[in-house]
């Protein structure tokens, strides 16, 4: 019998599955919400697991690929979600919904995206800069001290202005709600597929060898300060356009919702997802976003099962559910075609 | 590949340079790829090297040798920048390496690898050449995001690069393995792959043939020689194998205690007392 090569799924038709998969996965949702099998109750809740999969996501590029700890994730969030949510108060998004025009204010929100994405990458740059300079637990420490000065600083901004910006304690209200299901589903998928796309890159790789050797990558020429840099930046970036996405799914913001807490239950749907794996990261952002709801009758145990989970994981999957593992469509179908065929794909323990 | 020159060694013949170092005869029309002028380093009260001066030929290969603590890795890592000198200087091609990062010295052509290896464990054996490759492609971030035209040319060419390196140890199959994975050798094998990733003049070798049985440290040797013809470059390396230093090295240099006792081909570094003395310690003790 002649001997049989395996199968390779070429390039354009990779991506081709994974856009096909996600317009499937799209489709599904918009169907099931069109004929109201999901509730709005539901779609909201969906809308939520979106914007936590973002903040996910983006955490999981400073821990799992840079191999950092900053614990001040929820301050980028918060200034993402003020400065889009005071952007679009400025604009007339607000009538434009109640006018039922959607299409008019699309390039607003774009607008208020981008340019939260923009001041919170500005705030990345800031923090980041100096925090890098330290490593562990310094710098977890110091995040976490940034992200608190954020959130105490939009408490308190307006008496120092002399004018209404942020609103205070008081938080700011009427923001025009204009995060529907599909505007999120969209941010979702352009951020992972960012994330994708650097990651599997020569910057991408610098990352990696960031975390895996700082020493070594430094030997081998890769400029670690302006990689750490730039993780951090795209991260904090990220986190901005899913809390202006937050901003406009609540309509009000309020600054203790992005207290420390937060930010370490960002951390805990990253590490319980494993650190480095993206699709970790989604499963776990949305499994802890959903989970909360269904137990709302013991939401206050909710802190108490959080450190239970992870102090389980730390003892019996310490590399978190999925470790480093990513999934692949194309490898998957791979697999079960060359399995079909008869033919060993003959790889050692490859992990991507 | 040249043929097999390495099999019987000529004779070299080494020559001062200015500064009174010395290298080979064949280099002395070109400058030394790397000279050290009374390099010394301090740790608190502590004086690691001192007074260590150098130099090494456009494609010589030399040797560091001296007993446990001498100095020597602390060498590679003042050459690497890893620490920065307390006094003297380095001269890389030429020009001074002072005020200069280990990521600068690299990009000026020192590559190395390191006594306790540091390889990217977690990742690809491919994956580790490629970021040693990292500056051999140049398409941008956007370019990487939008995966423009420079992006898969650029990645192409790496995979190429990579493969071919690779296969001067035989290690093209294993480029999916994990690195981590591999066996010790494999491992220390991989460390030079990709230290030659990043296209160095100077290759630093912290202690190659540790760990290795007789026969890989035998095939050890003919690669690093094999190297230096292909890539004419110049190799400075660490070891304890006498066999391996005395069998390729042109120029060694004695470390003890952080200073220099000896310096000369292997045949004088054999018969020195001064070097004698150090590996078995005085007579009559």
């Amino acid at each position: 019998m002649k001997e049989k090569k395996p199968i390779r799924i070429p390039m354009p038709l990779r991506y081709g599955i994974n856009l096909a998969l996600i317009l499937a996965l799209w489709g599904t949702f918009a169907a099931l919400i069109g004929q109201g099998a999901i509730t709005n109750y539901w779609s909201g809740i969906l809308i939520m697991v979106g914007i936590n999969i973002i903040l996910a996501v983006s955490l999981n590029i400073a821990t799992g690929y840079l191999g950092q700890l900053p614990l001040g994730h929820a301050g980028f969030m918060a200034v993402g979600a003020y400065a889009g949510g005071i952007f679009l108060k400025s604009t007339p998004v607000a009538d434009l919904l109640k006018a039922g025009n959607e299409a008019a204010c699309l390039p607003y929100v774009i607008g208020a995206l981008v340019l939260s994405a923009v001041v919170a990458g500005i705030f990345g740059l800031i923090i980041g800069i100096p925090a890098l300079r330290l490593r562990g637990d310094y710098l977890a420490i110091i995040t976490l001290g940034f992200g608190e000065i954020i959130r105490v600083a939009l408490t308190n901004i307006d008496s120092l202005l002399g004018f209404k910006f942020t609103y205070g304690a008081a938080g700011l209200k009427r923001i025009p709600k204009f995060s529907g299901f599909h505007l999120v589903f969209i941010c979702v998928v352009l951020s992972c597929t960012l994330i994708h796309m650097i990651m599997k890159s020569r910057h991408g790789r610098a990352i990696l060898s960031i975390r895996e050797n700082e020493i070594a990558a430094e030997s081998v020429g890769i400029n670690t300060t302006y990689y750490k840099t730039m993780a951090f930046v795209v991260s904090a970036m990220l986190a901005g356009i899913a809390g202006c996405l937050y901003a406009g799914y609540l309509g009000s913001l309020y600054p203790a919702t992005f207290k420390f807490m937060k930010s370490i239950e960002i951390l805990v749907m990253v590490v319980l997802g494993g650190m480095g794996s993206m699709l970790g990261s989604i499963l776990s952002a949305a499994a802890l976003t959903i989970l909360p709801e269904l137990l709302r009758s013991v939401a206050d145990y909710r802190m108490v099962a959080y450190s239970l989970a992870l102090v389980l994981m730390m003892i019996f999957r310490p590399k978190g559910l999925l470790g480093s593992y990513d999934f692949s469509m194309s490898r998957v179908l791979e697999k079960g075609i060359n399995g079909l065929r008869g033919v060993n794909t003959g790889k050692g323990g490859g992990a991507q | 590949m040249s043929g097999s020159s390495n099999k019987k060694k000529p004779a070299t013949k080494l020559v001062p340079v200015p500064s009174t170092n010395i290298i080979p005869e064949r280099d002395i029309n070109k400058s030394p790829i790397l000279e050290a002028r009374h390099l010394g380093i301090d740790f608190g009260g502590l004086t690691a090297v001192d007074d260590f001066n150098m130099a090494i030929g456009r494609t010589e290969i030399a040797g560091l040798i001296g007993p446990n603590g001498a100095g020597k890795t602390t060498v590679f890592n003042l050459l690497t920048k890893v620490y920065h000198p307390t006094r003297g200087s380095i001269l890389m091609d030429g020009r001074d390496t002072a005020g200069k990062s280990a990521i600068q010295v690299s990009h000026m052509g020192i590559a190395r690898t390191f006594q306790n290896i540091r390889l990217f464990r977690d990742l690809t054996v491919m994956d580790n050449v490629l970021i040693g490759l990292h500056h051999e492609m140049d398409y941008r971030l956007s370019g990487a995001i939008f995966r423009l035209p420079s992006f898969w040319r650029g990645e192409r060419i790496a995979r190429e690069r990579a493969r071919e390196l690779l296969s001067i140890f035989d290690m093209q199959d294993m480029a999916s393995y994990q690195a981590g994975s591999l066996p010790y050798g494999a491992q220390r094998r991989l460390e030079i792959v990709r230290a030659l990733a990043t296209g160095p003049s100077l290759l630093l070798l912290d202690e190659p043939a540790a760990g290795m049985n007789p026969s890989e440290t035998a095939e050890l040797m003919e690669n690093i020689v094999k190297i230096r013809d292909t890539f004419q470059i110049a190799i400075m390396l660490i070891e304890h194998d006498m066999n391996l230093v005395m069998g390729i090295c042109e120029g060694i240099c004695v470390l003890n205690f952080g200073r220099i006792i000896a310096k000369g081909t292997p045949e004088d570094i054999q018969a020195n007392p001064a070097v004698i003395e150090a590996y078995l310690g005085k007579k009559g003790e």
